[in-house]
């Protein structure tokens, strides 16, 4: 059995924000809302589990800085040792402020891009894919919410989601 | 007005104690060891041309009075040849006069500079019509209001110095400046009359933008319309130009002049960082003592989450402000910039490199994660390091330059901090008690009080 959803459209962030509330409250289920800008707050009020993003940007820093530390070693120490400001040429550490910029700039080079790159295959985004969003209006000013019909009567759950604010509700099978 | 109250009989209950106790300790060790100090001075004077043995019995018996660290710097000293060991033993003796004074002066100038810091926080605060700090305001305005007492200290003891009563700027010393080419080409902007005229002028100047400040902010409680809070905006906007200027103009006469032959084009901002950071710190852990004694129940974890983000970026702008400073004097090793870090690295290298871990590991490791920023006693503690590591900066900013490798933290050390520390904390919470912990009137207090993060 295909599962049932209803696509509830709201004309306000406040309007959805206060929606999502209630909706949760009366225990329906909502799949997934499409926003034409970030909402601040509405991951906190959907109960999404906190983004661990940031953990993994962390890890990809340090990373990038063990990278830069090894790369710097093996090109300027071991393999063509340099003349650095007449410091002694075979010492990493004796030469290691003037590998700082490198090591700083490849951390935030690792963190940022392997972090969009996270990004992206955590959302399920890649290059040529054809857009999920059910509503091309939600790209401009609307905000549309995916309620699950579940077991739940239809009528009700209509009901319900225009008491909440709903401009429109569209049931997809 | 009831938490007025209550501060004001919290104030005088737990302040005093400490300052006097700060005091006694101060009257008992540190007094007691500038006289013996002193003493042991006048006698190498009386005696010019004293042999070996007699000097050495004198440092000796100063080496005994005092603690071990100095007797290492002693016998390290009767290692030396016996030809060189009177210049050698004057040499230290005038490190270890100079000692207790550079102590002093650090403490002076580390206390005096939070409440500065703060001050420029504050101002900017109102220049940025800031909506989520007002509830804030009033720790910040009890806190610069050690800017003019603590300012009166550091310019007591620069008068001191230009009177010669201590030796911390050689250049204000004739004797050094006749012989000192360098030195001679600077007189023109490196001299005593014009140094405490600069002096008194950036002492005034904060003093009087800061009176200004805090009095509007006061009768800005009753007022019924903006125009205190206008007045205000404009003179915080007045105050940031003239700080900058006079900031770095501080910090090149009180602390770079003491290294006269060496210096730093950044150097302002570097001691800038070091001072907004050590006050933003200072709020932060105000602010949290006083809500934890329930004084400041409408700051909430936003508002310490906030401060806890400027800790945080500012303990890196710091840290990027000394590697410029650092990297490119290091990497060009021209010497006589390089010896500025050379006399450090090698006789304050656990001090100058310990100073990287306190004042930038420590404070990004520990606050990097967003919700470590929103627990108290996490950022109470990352403060307290950050502010050790802040004095420390200030120490080996100032150490090297007038007391050389004769270092120790000991009791002159010691007990400068608490007593500054005690005097400061005095201070402080008086000033908290003058005036209802909440400001009134101001545009963005609701905005303030509801700031949810």
């Amino acid at each position: 059995m295909a599962s049932k959803v209803l696509h509830a459209i709201y004309k306000d962030d406040d309007l959805l924000l206060q929606a999502v509330k209630q909706i949760r409250e009366a225990r329906y289920h909502i799949g997934e809302i499409y926003c034409p800008f970030p909402v601040h707050g509405l991951d906190k009020a959907m109960g999404l589990a906190p983004t661990r993003l940031a953990i993994t940007s962390f890890l990809y820093g340090l990373v990038g800085l063990s990278v830069a530390v090894a790369m710097m070693n093996f090109i300027m120490i071991e393999d063509w040792p340099q003349d650095i400001g007449g410091k002694p040429s075979f010492s990493f550490f004796q030469n290691m402020p003037a590998f700082v910029p490198i090591m700083f700039e490849l951390t935030v080079f690792f963190a940022a891009h392997l972090m969009v790159i996270t990004f992206y295959m955590r959302s399920r985004l890649w290059p040529f894919k054809s857009a999920e969003n059910p509503d091309v209006r939600t790209t401009d000013d609307v905000f549309l919410m995916e309620v699950d019909a579940a077991n739940h009567n239809i009528d009700d759950l209509t009901d319900f989601l225009y008491k909440t604010g709903a401009s429109e509700i569209k049931l997809i099978e | 007005m009831i938490v007025g109250a209550i501060g004001l009989i919290y104030g005088f209950i737990a302040a005093p104690d400490t300052v006097e106790e700060v005091k006694e300790m101060m009257a008992s060790d540190h007094h007691g060891e500038g006289h013996a100090e002193n003493t042991t001075g006048i006698n190498v004077e009386q005696l010019p041309g004293g042999d070996n043995v007699e000097t050495a019995d004198v440092t000796g018996y100063e080496s005994e009075t005092e603690h071990a660290g100095e007797s290492h710097a002693e016998e390290a000293g009767h290692g030396e040849e016996a030809s060189h060991g009177d210049e050698h033993y004057e040499h230290i003796l005038h490190q270890l006069q100079n000692k207790p004074w550079a102590a002093l002066y650090v403490a002076a100038f580390f206390f005096f500079m939070i409440s500065l810091g703060v001050l420029a926080f504050y101002a900017i605060q109102y220049a940025a019509q800031a909506g989520w700090s007002p509830v804030l305001f009033r720790v910040m305005e009890a806190i610069t209001a050690y800017l003019l007492p603590g300012g009166i200290i550091v310019f007591v003891l620069l008068v001191l110095s230009g009177l010669h009563l201590n030796h911390l700027f050689i250049w204000m010393d004739p004797e050094v400046v006749a012989h000192d080419e360098i030195i001679q080409n600077k007189t023109a902007y490196l001299n005593v009359p014009f140094f405490l005229i600069r002096a008194a002028i950036y002492l005034g100047g904060w003093a009087f933008f800061r009176h200004l400040l805090r009095k509007n902010s006061i009768k800005m409680d009753d007022a019924t319309d903006l125009t205190y809070f206008k007045k205000n905006f404009k003179l915080a906007a007045g105050f940031l130009v003239f700080f900058i200027v006079t900031e770095s103009m501080m910090s090149w006469d009180w602390i770079m002049s003491l290294d006269p032959h060496w210096f730093s084009t950044l150097f302002g901002w570097f001691v800038f960082a070091s001072m907004f950071v050590s006050g933003i710190t200072t709020i932060a852990i105000i602010s949290i003592y006083l809500k934890k004694r329930g004084y400041l129940e409408f700051v909430n974890d936003s508002h310490i989450h906030d401060l806890a983000k400027f800790m945080f970026g500012i303990s890196i702008f710091w840290t990027y402000l000394w590697f410029s400073q650092f990297m490119l004097i290091w990497y060009s090793n021209i010497p006589e910039e390089v010896v500025y870090f050379i006399q450090r690295m090698n006789d304050y290298p656990v001090l100058f490199w310990g100073m990287l871990v306190t004042n930038f590991l420590f404070p990004v490791l520990l606050l990097m994660n967003s919700d470590y920023k929103r627990v108290n006693w996490f950022v109470i503690m990352t403060g307290i390091v950050i502010l050790c590591g802040h004095y420390i900066n200030i120490f080996v900013l100032v150490m090297p330059a007038t007391v050389g490798e004769s270092w120790f933290i000991g009791i002159p050390e010691f007990s400068a901090i608490l007593f500054f520390g005690g005097l400061f904390t005095f201070i402080v919470f008086n000033a908290l008690t003058k005036a209802p912990l909440l400001v009134k009137g101001n545009p963005f207090i609701k905005e303030s009080k509801h700031y949810h993060y």
